[in-house]
């Protein structure tokens, strides 16, 4: 049984201790499914699929972040959550109640819009003020909320000051601060940080990470900037052409992607591409000839022996001549170009048929001394090569 | 001495001058064709100097004049002089009918009196021109001739008014059958006000879908809002005419449906709802235009936001879109309002009698009355209207608009 929980933050402003409490979300029904899509598709001109079959369950005090490519359907998907967009097929639940009749203002979703959406025509306090007036609370609740959502924000002070009086940072705070202050389960985010610089941008997404540890709202958020999703999400959902190519923890889609979108997209990857020799070791292993040389990659995708696919290899996981024989892969190179990037060394190199193969070296004994042109031994394990569908 | 003080010389100087030849055509027709007429206009509303060029030494010694006696024999020497040789060089008619506008009636008098002084060689002049007609023993008539001697003069904006001066000097109002101007100030302002309610009730919900359309879309309704615009100002209101007239198109349709009888046609047009009717639809693309130019500047996520907080589409709408679309309503309602207090052609065409707006009457000021003076100060008074109402604008509107940064 649910029960009302609440829980206190202190913060500290010139001196003085503020003790807010806010209800806790996670209390009131943890480990259940806050959000369900069930084979939910989405067309806007009855051809083309923008979303396709979308099965995707949130939990509870979840992160979730929606990552893709423009076009992807990611902002479909958050649309059709908050109730802008009606679904062509499929149900999408809250809390297991289906939606799909409730209108977006019953839907008691805050919305954080990629331009902030802050009525530029009314103060900070009466933006934050809208959505308690047109739930008719008292007018003393209201100020005490208001007080406290912006010291969430650490906004203090800014109540009478108009939107366009404010920083773009800051405006995002008012922004974050409006979803916030009705007290919402639910949060959505749509690329809320694309128009802030970069430094802004980081300091943002401590500051959502932040207000989503206090309040332990569930938040969906959408973004198309890999690093902010591997930053601020529990898990993070990658998406193309409508379809979720693969979901995890942000670790899990570095350390093991599924498909070689997913590879290129999360961090850099070097791909290789290959035709399968062999496998051994009960099947787990394939032998894969790329460009001449003979690799040992990690099978990921089902395939058989004359398949071809795609390698995956971080490039921070080669080793520039290795001791012999201490890894299981190791092919012949040679070195096209350096780069010095102050923390790293960045060596491309000519190998396995691709001349835009890329190993990193962290600056901790200086590099290696090689120049362009000299030729290499590059090793790497089983693991770190994971074979992928050949796309 | 160099610096940047130095007056002539210099690239700077030059850039200057080029600059100034650049905007010079346009200057100098701005004041060729738009200031000095204005300013001819408002002259001529206050300055009349017929009266006092031809009859000078009567007003000079009408100035001594206590106003309620018959002036002295004097007087009517210099007029009987002035007057007879106005006759003979054919200026006498401005003067009479000058003075006909004070006091009604006196134009015939004073032509014939014109006439008449030539057969008369000497005095006394009081007794002939009382014989020639009985109004010159009237201290009234001296009045209206003293009144119309004034150079400068306020009179043409008391009778815009409807106002009078009286001979002792105090201003009343005119009688009542002669108070013609305020109600149709009252009038057009009236109807005015309508045509603007009107536009903006019909233009609303255009602009908005417009604003909201996908590009394609919308450029083509925006095109047929300005067809209007890119026909002829008469094809419009004759079709109108064929739309609204007793055996119009409407009025058919109603007899033929069975809603009025035969006998009971609508009058639609050649009067006041001819006039509401067609000018609305004249001004209506001056009421959606600033209206789809500040609603395509509000962002659709902002009624999305309103909606994800909890409003209804109508507080959305209330307190979200209409206050920041209300810098359209007040462009669109002001260009609507001043062109429609001003307007003429439409309400002469279909205004039939209780349709005409003030622009009618200062036309017939001009045109058929020629009492340029009134036609004049009605003028003026209206561009005061317009004026006072850009304030209100600015005061309302504007401040607002600085509120929004």
């Amino acid at each position: 049984m649910a029960t009302a929980k609440t829980i206190e933050i202190l913060t500290e402003t010139g001196g003085k201790i503020h003790r807010d409490t806010f209800s806790d979300a996670v209390g009131k029904n943890n480990n259940n499914a806050h959000v369900e899509f069930r084979g939910v598709s989405k067309s806007y001109d009855g051809r083309t699929m923008v979303v396709k079959d979308l099965d995707l369950s949130i939990r509870t005090g979840e992160f979730v972040t929606l990552l893709g490519p423009s076009g992807s359907g990611k902002t479909t998907i958050l649309m059709m959550l908050a109730g802008f967009q009606a679904p062509t097929a499929g149900e999408i639940l809250l809390d297991g109640r289906p939606i799909h009749d409730l209108p977006a203002r019953k839907r008691g979703i805050g919305m954080v819009f990629q331009n902030y959406a802050l009525f530029p025509h009314m103060t900070v306090g009466a933006n934050l003020a809208f959505p308690l007036e047109v739930r008719r609370m008292g007018v003393e609740e209201r100020r005490e909320r208001i007080e406290r959502v912006l010291r969430l924000v650490r906004l203090e002070g800014f109540a009478d000051r108009r939107p366009s009086q404010l920083s773009g940072g800051q405006q995002q705070r008012v922004a974050i601060a409006r979803a916030l202050v009705f007290e919402p389960t639910l949060v959505l985010m749509d690329e809320p940080l694309g128009a802030l610089d970069r430094s802004l941008r980081d300091e943002m997404q401590y500051e959502i990470r932040r207000i989503h540890r206090t309040l332990a709202v569930t938040v969906v958020y959408v973004t198309h900037d890999q690093q902010e999703a591997m930053v601020m999400s529990d898990r993070i959902a990658v998406l193309r052409e409508g379809v979720i190519e693969q979901i995890a923890v942000p670790e899990g889609l570095y350390e093991e992607p599924t498909c070689s979108f997913v590879a290129s997209f999360i961090g850099e990857s070097n791909q290789l591409h290959g035709r399968i020799l062999g496998t051994s070791e009960e099947d787990n292993v394939y032998e894969v000839d790329t460009g001449g040389e003979i690799v040992h990659a990690l099978k990921v995708a089902p395939c058989k022996v004359g398949d071809n696919v795609t390698l995956s290899i971080r490039p921070e996981r080669v080793k520039i001549n290795p001791e012999a024989g201490r890894y299981r892969n190791e092919v012949n190179a040679t070195v096209e170009d350096l780069t010095f990037l102050g923390n790293q060394l960045r060596v491309r190199l000519a190998t396995c048929g691709r001349e835009d193969f890329v190993a990193t070296i962290p600056n901790i004994v200086g590099h290696g001394g090689w120049v362009t042109g000299d030729s290499v031994r590059l090793g790497w394990t089983t693991v770190d090569c994971r074979a992928l569908n050949h796309e | 001495m160099a610096g940047p003080l130095k007056l002539s010389g210099g690239p700077g100087y030059r850039a200057r001058l080029r600059a100034l030849g650049l905007v010079a055509p346009l200057l100098i027709f701005i004041v060729v064709t738009f200031v000095a007429p204005l300013g001819t206009m408002l002259l001529r509303s206050v300055y009349d100097p017929v009266v006092a060029d031809i009859l000078p030494e009567t007003l000079e010694l009408l100035e001594d004049w206590d106003g309620r006696e018959l002036p002295p024999e004097a007087v009517y020497a210099a007029a009987a002089k002035e007057i007879e040789r106005a006759g003979t060089e054919r200026t006498l008619g401005q003067v009479a009918s000058r003075i006909n506008r004070v006091q009604g009636g006196l134009r015939s008098v004073i032509t014939r009196t014109g006439r008449e002084l030539r057969d008369i060689e000497q005095g006394p002049w009081r007794e002939s021109m009382t014989a020639i007609d009985s109004i010159w023993a009237d201290p009234a008539t001296w009045y209206a001739v003293q009144a119309t001697g004034e150079r400068f003069t306020a009179r043409h904006y008391w009778n815009a008014l409807d106002l009078q001066r009286l001979s002792d000097g105090s201003v009343a109002r005119q009688p009542e059958e002669r108070r013609i101007y305020l109600r149709l100030f009252g009038r057009t302002l009236m109807i005015s006000g309508l045509i603007t309610l009107l536009c903006l009730i019909l233009g609303y919900p255009i602009a908005h879908l417009i604003a909201c359309s996908t590009p394609s879309r919308s450029n083509l309704l925006l095109i047929l809002v300005l067809v209007p615009f890119w026909t002829s100002l008469l094809v419009r209101t004759t079709a109108w005419i064929v739309l609204l007239q007793t055996q119009g198109v409407v009025n058919e349709f109603l007899v033929t449906v069975g809603l009025i009888s035969n006998d009971g046609r609508l009058a639609m047009i050649y009067n006041m709802t001819g006039t509401i009717v067609a000018m609305t639809h004249v001004l209506l693309p001056f009421m959606v235009l600033p209206l789809y130019s500040v609603m395509r500047g509000i962002p659709k996520t902002q009624m999305n936001a309103a909606a994800s907080l909890g409003a209804t589409p109508r507080q959305a709408f209330l307190r979200v879109y209409w206050p920041q679309s209300l810098p359209g309503v007040g462009a669109g309602a002001l260009l609507v309002f001043i062109l429609a207090i001003g307007y003429y052609i439409t309400p002469a065409l279909v205004g039939g009698s209780d349709g005409q707006l003030i622009s009618n009457m200062i036309a017939y000021h001009m045109q058929t009355s020629l009492n340029w003076g009134l036609a004049a100060a009605l003028g003026g008074v209206l561009l005061l209207v317009v004026l006072v109402l850009y304030a209100v604008y600015e005061r309302l509107l504007g401040v607002e608009r600085i509120g929004l940064g």
